[in-house]
């Protein structure tokens, strides 16, 4: 479960400060999938960089379970990235030199998992996404929809009990995206994941449990 | 993962690689061929040394020549032939007179301070020398003797002859030929081989001089000049106008070096026939160990202050001709270009590295956000760059190797002299060869006194060698790969995402 108190961000841009997030108070119970809309510009990103314990906040607090994010060092955020949140994003972000398999294992190396046990789960992780017969091929090799799904497969292959996806169908065409986002719903509804879904388009947004808009750092309830 | 992750990146990335390696391979060749050239120019400058000085010889003592005395001759002195000189055949007359003489422009002194060395702390061996000239005047000039019988007075009364042409000389019309031949002549002791020019000599033909030697008219010669002479063992050589027999030959044994001199005589006899009695021209002093060498240099100066006393180092300031261009062009050209050509090879390296880092941006922050390390990352990029580095090492190594291959396949031959100046007492030990007994005129022996050797260029693959090329590898890989490790490890996933959205 999440909670964020009084949660502020600013950044420096050119000397000038801009307030990204401004005293944002929201609580996300385990197990729920909410989805964050909201103008270009608006705070979405960085909302995400909280929860994600990419970034920490100017001022106020963020807890993760027992966690409390906000003062831990860099460390202890990788460490808590590496074991407990998936990422999902809308480049995909597969490293374009390895194969779809080694890209799952890139997010069981931190954990230290040995070679074996990283391929077993690497390619169960693939076949959970319908790319078992994808494992050795290269990015290049694979359509938008097939590497978004090897990078959902990445995210899942360690078990975490959340999963944070930046517009993971803003790069898809329509078909594709249903595709990702039918994939999604089933894995967050089998594995009872928290899954917070960054989104510009409605009908994504409209499959959530809850609706959360932000705009000028400051976020609403739909 | 991390070999596997290396190894496609490096497969993927194959251009990047191939110009860090293809940078990399150029500068380490480059400075292998220049530290192996500049190894054998130090070897060759080391041969031509060890031919004058021989091997072994730490420090060497001579005396700076005084300007001579009044009325005392500078030269050989003066070749005086009697009335009844020569022999005579018919209306010739052939003279020939040899005299040995100290070398121009050395200085001999007393053989006291041989001892004097002998009882320095640290000093292991020294044995004394006397570099000596031999210069022959020899020629045939008409019967003047018959002239004279005739009287010029009785010529007059029998009238009309006197003042007719001379008959006989070298061309029977009166005519008088000269030659003047010279040699070097170094006398030493038979008993002290150990340290001095003979320690560097190998036997050609015959035997060398022994201990029982010493007082005897026995000379051993330089093989070549004795080529170039006509001479062989079992042969007799005038040597200041003592007959020598010729027990033996030596070569040296640096190759292609002549040795220290054209004759080598005992001592004794040498001091006796110069007129030189009790004087030495050089004491070639060896030092207990390489570590004494300096206190030994300064005791000896203490004890003998009107001495020079010159060290290997000193010595080797003094080899001059193309092989001191050569040490000077390598010193100074090579090193600076190789130098420049590493640092251009290693900005390369590091320049690309943080290119690649650069473009890696998202790569690095994705891999960030998914838990792993910035030691994880650094040793990543560090490790990519150092394999980049040892590629490039390997190729650097086959290419210096074959650089080294060619400089030794064309095996330029250097000149150098020693000699000049920094140990005036040994210029009379210089070799010369054929050239030096050929040069016919009554200064040539003298004025090539200096000890020009040829020696070829040999640039010799050593450990060190290959331990520069393998370090240099290993050093622009790991400089390299801090400097783009830093670079990666100071992304902030955060930043790094976003600056890509």
């Amino acid at each position: 479960m999440y909670r964020l108190e009084h949660v502020s961000k600013t950044y420096t841009q050119s000397k000038r400060q801009v307030a990204a997030l401004k005293d944002v108070s929201l609580t996300i119970p385990s197990g729920q999938l909410v989805a964050i809309q909201g103008p270009t510009g608006g705070g979405k990103s960085t909302l995400l960089q909280m929860l994600g314990a990419l970034d920490r906040p100017s001022t106020g607090s963020i807890t993760l379970g027992e966690s409390e994010l906000s003062h831990l060092p860099d460390r202890k955020l990788g460490g808590i990235r590496a074991k407990e949140i998936g990422f999902v994003f809308q480049g995909f972000n597969l490293i374009p030199t390895l194969t779809a398999q080694e890209n799952v294992e890139t997010a069981l190396e931190p954990l230290g998992v040995s070679g074996e046990e990283r391929r077993r789960r690497a390619l169960a992780a693939l076949a959970s996404v319908s790319l078992a017969d994808r494992a050795g091929h290269v990015p290049g090799e694979l359509s938008g929809g097939q590497q978004q799904r090897v990078a959902i497969a990445r995210a899942l292959v360690k078990e975490p009990e959340v999963l944070l996806a930046d517009e993971p169908t803003g790069n898809l065409d329509e078909e594709t995206r249903d595709e990702i986002m039918d994939l999604l719903e089933g894995l967050w509804r089998d594995r009872g994941l928290t899954l917070v879904i960054v989104t510009h388009d409605s009908a994504i947004a409209k499959r959530a449990e809850r609706r959360l808009h932000i705009k000028n750092g400051t976020v609403t309830e739909r | 993962m991390f070999i596997t992750y290396l190894r496609r990146e490096l497969a993927g990335r194959r251009r990047q690689t191939a110009i860090i390696a293809i940078g990399m391979a150029l500068a380490i060749a480059l400075v292998m061929i220049v530290s192996s050239v500049s190894s054998g120019v130090r070897d060759a400058q080391a041969s031509v040394l060890d031919s004058v000085y021989g091997v072994g010889t730490d420090l060497t003592v001579s005396e700076e020549p005084a300007a001579p005395a009044e009325g005392e001759a500078a030269g050989p002195g003066r070749f005086e032939f009697g009335a009844d000189a020569g022999t005579t055949e018919g209306d010739s007359t052939a003279i020939s007179q040899s005299r040995l003489t100290a070398g121009f422009g050395a200085s001999t002194f007393d053989a006291s301070a041989l001892e004097t060395v002998q009882g320095i702390d640290g000093v292991s061996a020294a044995s004394a020398t006397l570099a000596l000239t031999n210069t022959t005047f020899e020629g045939e000039l008409p019967d003047f003797a018959q002239r004279v019988e005739g009287g010029p007075s009785d010529e007059v009364a029998e009238g009309g002859e006197a003042g007719g042409p001379p008959a006989g000389g070298f061309d029977g019309a009166g005519g008088s030929a000269f030659d003047v031949n010279s040699f070097s002549v170094l006398g030493l002791d038979p008993a002290a081989a150990a340290v001095g020019p003979l320690s560097s000599v190998e036997l050609d033909e015959g035997r060398g001089l022994e201990a029982s030697d010493a007082g005897q008219a026995v000379a051993v010669l330089d093989a070549s000049y004795a080529t170039s002479a006509e001479l062989a063992v079992g042969d007799t050589i005038d040597v200041g106008g003592t007959e020598f027999e010729i027990v033996g030959t030596v070569t040296s044994t640096s190759a292609d070096a002549a040795t220290a001199a054209d004759v080598y005589i005992p001592l004794d006899l040498a001091q006796q026939i110069a007129g030189l009695d009790g004087q030495v021209s050089d004491i070639y002093v060896q030092a207990e160990s390489a570590d004494r060498i300096d206190a030994v240099q300064a005791d000896l100066e203490e004890a003998l202050p009107d001495a020079t006393v010159s060290t290997q180092a000193d010595l080797a300031a003094s080899v001059s001709g193309s092989l001191a261009t050569a040490s000077s062009l390598i010193a100074n050209l090579g090193l600076w270009l190789s130098l420049a050509v590493l640092v251009a090879a290693f900005l390369i390296a590091i320049l690309f590295t943080i290119q690649g880092v650069t473009r890696r941006t998202r790569e690095f922050g994705t891999l960030k956000a998914i838990g792993w390390s910035n030691r994880r990352i650094v040793g990543q990029v560090t490790g990519e760059s150092l394999v980049q580095g040892l590629i490039g090492g390997a190729a650097g190594l086959a290419l210096g190797l074959a650089g080294i291959w060619v400089v030794n396949f064309i095996a330029p031959t250097l000149g150098g002299s020693a000699g000049d100046g920094a140990a005036p007492g040994v210029l009379a030990a210089g070799p010369q060869g054929g050239d030096g007994a050929t040069a016919g005129g009554p200064f040539g022996g003298r004025l090539d006194t200096a000890a020009a050797t040829e020696v070829v260029l040999n640039a010799p693959v050593t450990v060190s060698v290959i331990a520069i090329a393998i370090g240099l590898a290993v050093l622009g890989g790991l400089l390299a790969g801090a400097i783009g490790g830093w670079r990666a490890a100071r992304l902030r996933p955060a930043e790094a995402l976003r600056s890509v959205a």
